[in-house]
């Protein structure tokens, strides 16, 4: 238990300071700007606005500043800085069938209608180390360009859809749960669990999904279609009486085609596991559509194999890591009164034993 | 061209560069605030399965003005991120848009607002159109 404790303000103050000027490093290197951050450090920025679950790229970079590019500390900023802010209100579902793509690939069908886009993606680079990007200066060359086709993306999983192949997913509007104004109550329904995962921590969520992929709760996934790009965001304004665009936010989102060899119920279909992301996020809305797909399996009529992805206490309670970093770094705080407590314990628990051991050898002597 | 409606203009104002649409209004008119200027936040939902049930996948910022120009039109704004100048900016030709000098507002602040989300728009398409592959599946023996 933690009990506060006065006193240390000079040696609090002091030690931000050294804080702030650890931060800027050598004053002899330029200072890092925000719009640096936000425009060249863009994917650190995504991560941060994910699971910090607030999209501002400008607050997104200000954070990793602050927080000296801890990410994590940088999303407990930002989620910090949302409580401060009135909630307008909730937008309508945002259409990712019209999304803006930049990338947007098929594992399942290589010649999927649209065709397949690779946009500015790591596949394919070698991952040796770039030494050019060391020295400073040169603007890339521009990126070529193409026609543009005007045939829209259709979403793949709906081809799979016509024939029945596919378990569908249908719409209605009942207002969706928010983990951010109720407690989270088990068990939770499918809206929860994504609220959840999206916002969870990047590292935990591809952790799971990959166990999936070792056979702790195997679920045989493909990448059915991912995709990424800018979504328009649109909201009903009451003054209005009418919905229009208050924005828009680059999304990625993954649809896994999931094996299922049909319960009592159900025919033998595939079934579908669902990724949704802030930002260029591909690696967390690939592993979030996973973990998905496994904690479904109760609905879907599997067997709980007892694997940790489906345990829906275990993925939920712990995915967050703003609370899993707050609860983890508060045993560094001062616990003395408590330890005082175990050490009298531990004392006196000794003195009996080292009198019972005393006693036992006089005995035995004797 | 078809006449824009409010859904069009509040949607483009509210994706304009903040920087971009004060450049293109050096001169604002007399308001006063129904609401002045605030700072909040927009949670955006998503759908599970891209066509199922509504989840809540985040917050975004928005900043919202509502005012009346002297001459009496109401112009509000909703806009993505935290400038309070450019909601009011954008209320302003809202309410420009109620009022005799829309044709004039639609031709020095609308249009090349929307020129330029177009021209950036169809740069970023044509760059990812450029990306766009064709994979071959390889023959393997055990076709032949």
């Amino acid at each position: 238990m933690y009990v506060a404790v006065k006193g240390g303000e000079r040696a609090i103050d002091n030690a931000h300071a050294f804080l702030a000027e650890e931060r800027r490093g050598d004053p002899a290197v330029a200072e890092l700007s925000t719009a640096q951050i936000r425009e060249q450090l863009r994917l650190s920025v995504n991560r941060v606005m994910a699971e910090g679950s607030l999209y501002d790229p400008d607050l997104a970079a200000l954070a990793i500043k602050q927080a000296r590019g801890d990410l994590i500390e940088a999303v407990f900023l930002l989620r910090a800085y949302r409580t401060t802010l009135p909630r307008f209100g909730a937008s309508r579902p945002v259409e990712t069938a019209r999304m803006a793509c930049t990338r947007r690939i098929s594992a399942t069908f290589k010649d999927a209608p649209g065709g397949q886009i690779l946009g500015p993606t790591f596949d394919y680079t070698h991952r040796l180390l770039d030494f050019k990007l060391a020295a400073e200066g040169a603007l890339p060359p521009a990126a070529p360009t193409a026609p543009v086709p005007t045939s829209d993306l259709p979403h793949i999983t709906g081809f799979l859809n016509r024939d029945g192949l596919i378990q569908s997913e249908t719409a209605y509007d009942d207002i969706p749960p928010d983990l951010t104004r109720e407690p989270m109550e088990l068990p939770a329904s499918r809206a929860l669990r994504l609220q959840a995962l999206t916002r969870g921590d990047e590292g935990f969520i591809l952790s799971l999904a990959y166990s999936t992929q070792r056979g702790y709760g195997r679920t045989h996934a493909f990448v059915g279609e991912l995709r990424i790009g800018t979504v328009a965001v649109e909201m009903d304004i009451p003054e209005l009486g009418f919905a229009v665009e208050i924005g828009e936010v680059e999304l990625t989102e993954c649809e896994t085609v999931n094996q299922f060899a049909g319960s009592k119920t159900e025919p033998p279909q595939f079934t579908r596991g669902y990724g949704l992301t802030f930002g260029q996020t591909e690696r967390k809305a690939i592993a979030m559509s996973l973990v998905d797909r496994a904690l479904r399996w109760k609905e879907l009529g599997e067997d709980d194999s007892g694997a940790p992805a489906q345990d829906e206490e275990f993925v939920l309670m712990h995915a967050d890591n703003v609370q899993a970093t707050g609860f983890l770094e508060h045993i560094k705080l001062p616990h003395y009164v408590d330890f005082q407590s175990e050490l009298e314990l531990i004392r006196k628990l000794r003195a009996e034993a080292l009198t019972a051991i005393g006693a036992a050898r006089q005995e035995a002597a004797e | 061209m078809t006449e824009p409606s409010r859904r069009d203009w509040m949607g483009l104002l509210a994706r304009a560069c903040a920087d971009r649409l004060a450049a293109l209004m050096p001169d604002e008119p007399e308001a006063a605030f129904l609401r002045p200027p605030e700072i909040g936040t927009v949670m955006v939902r998503g759908r599970i399965g891209a066509t199922g049930a509504a989840f809540n996948l985040g917050e975004m910022t928005v900043t919202r003005c509502s005012l009346r120009l002297a001459t009496g039109e109401v112009g509000h704004a909703h806009v993505q991120g935290r400038s309070r100048d450019h909601a009011r900016r954008a209320a302003l030709v809202d309410a420009l848009m109620q009022s005799p000098r829309a044709a004039d507002v639609q031709t020095r602040i609308l249009a090349p607002l929307a020129e330029a989300e177009t021209a950036a728009r169809s740069l970023r398409a044509a760059k990812a159109a450029a990306t766009r592959v064709e994979f071959f599946t390889m023959v393997r023996g055990e076709d032949k």
